[in-house]
């Protein structure tokens, strides 16, 4: 057995898990009179796949859009790479290294996949708006070396064919990972994944597991994804927190999750025999 | 060739000369509508203004002068300098930015998630407001904008069209160098949205502001840019409506024109809005030229908006605008 309370340590699949990247303490976040999300504390380490699950209206999104800067909680602490988040709007979190995917997607749909994915790249460039007008050698060298990258991420997600087709264009299952390249292109330091399967068959399911694992395995991406379908979740993640009603009724890995009692009452299910 | 012919084809050349006026105002409308939703009705009055700056700036006119006489019962007029014409447009360039930051900062910036409704009503407050600090600023006479733009009927095309048909056409200097300026200016504006990291940021704010977050978009950053962009783009207008019939107030009843040529290239297109406004162009001055003497003249007051309600019925979303459909 590892002990996963060690500084890092090395999984059965050979992956090595890192110290905390990123630490929520005692969240609460209120809409008017609706509490969200109450005290909720976790942690998620460097390499790791994380995973927020619980059933309908547990607060998951609305974890997710702490993390990502789009809600800012009442209560509580963000700490990201040993540092107090102060309060951020979301491009700044972006710029900060958390890239995102949504559930309803996201995506520039008059745009092709090509720049839509060159959109996740943003951030990282550095030349300036006169530098592009005046010295177009310096900034067609770094739009060459992005480009560079954003093929990389769309040959890994096997989106080559449909590079030049408009967003719009594209069936579901092709956008969620139209989305997934993008986010990837920031090469983020943490990915967040806002319900990756949802609507999918089981298909499209099973690719998006494998590339969620992949990018995972190859670019030692940290990931913390949310999900309703448990089978999936129990499968992919190191780590699990079970959220019901806005509280953490569990912590642990897909193991213990499983046999947690108060987990398996809240949503699985209450045994009947 | 039968003379009629000749001279129809005359009218239509400037037509399209005069599209191109209405199609730089339209284009401004376009460029603020992608990007943040908002229809700036002050666009025209954005043209008024920069020309008149420009004006103000180049000929060494003191700002709000009859304001600071009144006050301090002084009597300045002029600073006593003429500045060259393209350092005077360097500086209203540089106005109108800090303009773009200002409508951002306290005005849109207030108004973030209001419905659409609210913003129109507040770019129409903002429009009236700037038509009367204008005023204030500059003095509400009818300036001559002079930056050096070769003006009167081009020797050239007049002869050679005279060599060939034997008849002259008539075609301003000042129309061929404001065509051949917006051309530039669409073309930059194309490699700029195309080819440079802040266009594509502003191409994504324009298809989705969440996602346009998520990647790490100031929003606000692209919209004080597009604003600015629309800015220059009401300059150049400004400059060329300026040149041609005096910087005046009625300057800014010229962004009454670019709505039919909206609604005839849809609200966000580029490429519609100068389409548009060379279809609206060459069609009110043919209009007036082949139907005009059979019902009284004076059609080119409106035959651009009812060609516009005729687009209204038939193609709702313009020539270029996205089809709107809705699922049920």
């Amino acid at each position: 057995m590892t002990d996963m309370n060690a500084e890092s340590y090395v999984t059965e699949d050979g992956r090595t898990i890192g110290g905390v990247i990123m630490e929520m303490k005692n969240i609460t976040l209120r809409f008017g009179g609706v509490t969200a999300i109450q005290d909720i504390s976790f942690d998620i380490r460097e390499g790791e796949i994380r995973a927020i699950i619980g059933p309908n209206g547990a607060g998951k999104s609305s974890m997710l859009n702490v993390i990502s800067g789009f809600y800012v909680p009442q209560e509580g602490e963000v700490w990201f790479r040993g540092r107090r988040r102060a309060k951020m709007r979301p491009y700044q979190v972006a710029r900060q290294g958390i890239a995102r995917t949504f559930q309803n997607i996201a995506l520039f749909e008059g745009m092709s996949v090509l720049d839509n994915v060159m959109t996740g790249r943003l951030t990282r460039m550095k030349t300036g708006l006169a530098a592009q007008a005046l010295w177009f050698g310096r900034a067609e060298r770094e739009e060459i070396e992005h480009r560079e990258k954003v093929e990389k991420i769309i040959d890994f997600l096997e989106i080559q064919a449909i590079r030049k087709t408009p967003v719009g264009r594209l069936p579901y299952g092709l956008k969620k990972r139209v989305e997934l390249a993008r986010a990837l292109a920031a090469e983020p330091a943490l990915l967040l994944l806002d319900e990756p399967m949802a609507g999918m068959n089981v298909e499209e399911k099973e690719d998006m597991s494998r590339f969620i694992l992949d990018v995972n395995d190859e670019f030692g991406t940290t990931i913390c994804l949310i999900e309703h379908d448990m089978g999936v979740v129990m499968d992919l993640s190191d780590r699990v927190v079970v959220m019901d009603y806005g509280r953490k009724i569990g912590d642990g890995t897909p193991d213990e999750v499983r046999n947690n009692q108060a987990v398996i009452d809240a949503y699985l299910g209450v045994a009947h025999d | 060739m039968p003379e009629q012919f000749l001279w129809a084809m005359e009218v239509m050349l400037n037509g399209l000369m005069a599209g191109v006026l209405y199609a730089l105002v339209a284009l401004g409308f376009v460029l603020i509508f992608k990007a943040s939703g908002v229809f700036n009705y002050a666009q025209g009055v954005m043209a008024l203004f920069a020309a008149m700056t420009l004006v103000g700036l180049q000929k060494g006119q003191v700002p709000f002068a009859h304001l600071i006489n009144t006050i301090f019962g002084t009597d300045v007029h002029k600073f006593g300098w003429e500045l060259a014409p393209w350092l005077a447009i360097l500086l209203t360039a540089g106005v109108m930015v800090l303009f773009a930051w200002l409508v951002q900062r306290f005005i849109l910036q207030h108004l973030v998630n209001q419905p659409d409704i609210i913003l129109f009503m507040a770019t129409i407050g903002l429009a009236y407001f700037m038509e009367g600090f204008a005023d204030l600023m500059w003095g509400a006479d009818i300036k001559t904008l002079d930056i050096g733009l070769p003006q009167g009927v081009n020797a050239w095309i007049d002869e050679t069209t005279f060599n060939l048909f034997g008849y002259g056409f008539f075609i301003d200097n000042l129309d061929i160098a404001a065509t051949i300026v917006a051309a530039l200016l669409v073309v930059a504006l194309v490699l700029f949205s195309q080819y440079t990291k802040q266009g594509r940021a502003m191409r994504a704010v324009a298809d989705d502001h969440q996602a346009a977050l998520s990647v790490g978009i100031s929003l606000r950053f692209i919209w004080v840019m597009v604003w600015s962009v629309a800015g220059f783009v009401a300059l150049v207008a400004g400059i060329m409506w300026g040149a041609k019939s005096g910087v005046q107030f009625s300057l800014s009843l010229i962004a009454l024109k670019a709505l039919p040529v909206l609604m005839l290239g849809g609200f966000t297109s580029i490429p519609g809005a100068i389409v548009g406004g060379l279809i609206i162009g060459v069609g009110e001055k043919l209009f007036e030229f082949l139907v005009g003497p059979y019902i009284g003249g004076a059609t080119e007051n409106w035959f651009a908006y009812v060609l516009a309600l005729i687009f209204l019925v038939f193609r709702p979303q313009g020539l270029f605008g996205e089809k709107i459909i809705e699922r049920v």
